[in-house]
């Protein structure tokens, strides 16, 4: 599913975040990208998710090599993958529900069929209750399952994280925790960048261990 | 399709929704368009009605023509055959008997006339021509003065030169004020289309992330600056009928001093929506380079 080759990125004035990186990881898999402060997670994390290009090397996702991939084709090879940040990234500006439509009217479903699937994510992740709240309103941990939502609505092969439970408390972290491992259940693919290695110990995902920009285990 | 279609009816809604959502900006920069699109729209109108006075004066139109004193019946005739397959246009024959009964009619002609041997008028033709363009008219006058026993054909042309050189100004400098007031029409789009960007920066760049195609962050703006300029072109109109009314009595009554019958045309339904049109292809030409630029500064 995700099979990278001697990938390197280096931003402009040289600097390194990921070294000839090769790894592979399978479908249906959870995957933690673990290691120090700035050894390259997040990095990583961007260029499987396309937001980053690489300088060199191969990164073939779902068959498609992202290196060679045209402008014009990133979007569309977006909507495969669910992605979460530390900061969430929500709209406050409208609602929890019109925060997680937004992908689906990116994708052009027809709005009752979109509110339809955008409240059944919102109910996965016990949001439901709150539709109507701005993001705002909404707690740490709550902004964190609404982000984790709207990246599920549109039921992508792939859930990306980078760093979900690093704003959160240890029970919120949890919770949030538990709701990958349900995702991961039922088939989908886990890539979660963290340095929380507690996740280790409460679910024995495959551990991709870091250390500056190169995978060392 | 669906999906297109989808696309564009929520891109039309939310070009709504942002016009609704900031109404006093939104009015004054209908305000703003309303009136750089009046202007040259007023003038368009001004010199349409200019054209037409001009096309009804029926003087400007006439070409007179003389026959040879020595013409016979046969001979006029003949130029009456002519003048029927030449132009398509209206004529009338004036036999020399009228006009010198015409001309005694004349205060202190009778006497002269009465003295004179013979009859010294021609036979004469009034001609209007349907193709009222100068060019046109001097190449008709030519032919007629080329026909046989055709002795004189007179076209006051160096009038009809002279207002057609005017409106033929007068149209120039409508371009010129037109394409100033557009390029205002697309600036205050531009700006508006900035802002709006700049204000939706965190949008686009989540939009962006989960796989928002270009079109897709565009289109809103596009539809916005379409609606704007259409809107604004609706106002354009509405005040270039409002001006026309409050004219329409003094310019009737100056026609009828000058014993005329004129009264001004105002645009119709082809005029209105063309100038609406106008202002929604200036608006999205004005959303498209915002856009542009906006988004490459995102990037």
């Amino acid at each position: 599913m995700i099979e990278a080759s001697n990938l390197t990125k280096r931003y402009p004035g040289g600097f390194e975040a990921v070294k000839d990186a090769s790894f592979s990881i399978g479908a249906g898999q959870m995957v933690l990208i673990t290691g120090h402060s700035g050894a390259g997670k997040t990095t990583l994390v961007k260029l499987i998710s396309t937001i980053e290009r690489p300088t060199s090397g191969s990164l073939v996702v779902n068959g498609q090599n992202l290196a060679a991939l045209g402008r014009s084709a990133i979007p569309h090879v977006r909507r495969h993958f669910g992605l979460v940040f530390q900061d969430q990234k929500l709209l406050f500006d409208r609602n929890a529900l019109e925060n997680v439509l937004l992908p689906l009217q990116i994708a052009g479903l027809p709005r009752r069929e979109a509110i339809r699937r955008a409240q059944a994510a919102l109910d996965k992740v016990g949001l439901l209750p709150r539709e109507k709240a701005n993001p705002i309103a909404l707690s740490g941990g709550e902004q964190q399952r609404l982000a984790i939502a709207r990246a599920v609505v549109n039921r992508p092969t792939i859930l990306i994280a980078d760093e979900p439970t690093g704003n959160l408390d240890s029970e919120s972290g949890l919770a949030i925790l538990d709701i990958f491992a349900d995702f991961h259940r039922v088939g989908v693919t886990v890539v979660v960048a963290t340095h929380d290695e507690s996740w280790i110990e409460r679910y024995h995902p495959n551990v991709m261990r870091l250390d500056h920009g190169r995978v060392v285990a | 399709m669906k999906g297109w279609l989808i696309h564009h009816r929520a891109a039309l809604a939310a070009a709504f929704r942002r016009l609704w959502a900031t109404p006093l900006n939104t009015l004054l920069s209908l305000i703003v368009i309303g009136i750089a699109l009046t202007l040259p729209a007023f003038g368009y109108v001004a010199l349409d009605n200019l054209r037409d006075l001009g096309r009804n004066a029926s003087s400007v139109q006439q070409i007179s023509l003389f026959m040879s004193l020595d013409a016979s019946k046969k001979d006029v005739g003949e130029i009456e055959s002519r003048l029927r397959q030449a132009a398509n246009s209206k004529w009338r024959f004036v036999p020399k008997e009228d006009a010198l009964k015409r001309m005694q009619t004349n205060e202190g002609m009778a006497e002269i006339v009465a003295s004179l041997p013979r009859n010294p008028l021609p036979d004469a033709f009034i001609v209007e021509p349907a193709n009222t363009e100068p060019e046109a008219l001097e190449i008709l006058r030519k032919e007629i003065a080329g026909w046989p026993k055709v002795a004189h054909v007179q076209l006051d042309s160096a009038w009809v030169k002279r207002f057609d050189a005017f409106l033929r100004l007068g149209k120039l400098a409508l371009w010129m004020l037109a394409g100033l007031f557009g390029a205002g029409l697309v600036a205050v789009t531009f700006n508006t289309i900035r802002l709006q960007v700049m204000a939706q920066s965190a949008e686009i760049e989540v939009a962006r992330m989960i796989g928002a195609t270009d079109g897709f962050i565009r289109r809103p703006f596009y539809y916005f600056g379409a609606l704007q300029g259409a809107l604004g072109g609706l106002l354009a109109a509405a005040l270039v009928l409002l001006a026309l009314r409050l004219l329409a009595g003094p310019v009737g009554e100056l026609a009828a001093l000058y014993g005329g019958n004129f009264s001004l045309r105002p645009p119709g339904i082809v005029e209105t929506a063309g100038l609406t049109a106008l202002g929604a292809l200036l608006g999205w030409l004005g959303a498209q380079l915002s856009v542009s630029l906006s988004l490459r500064k995102l990037d």
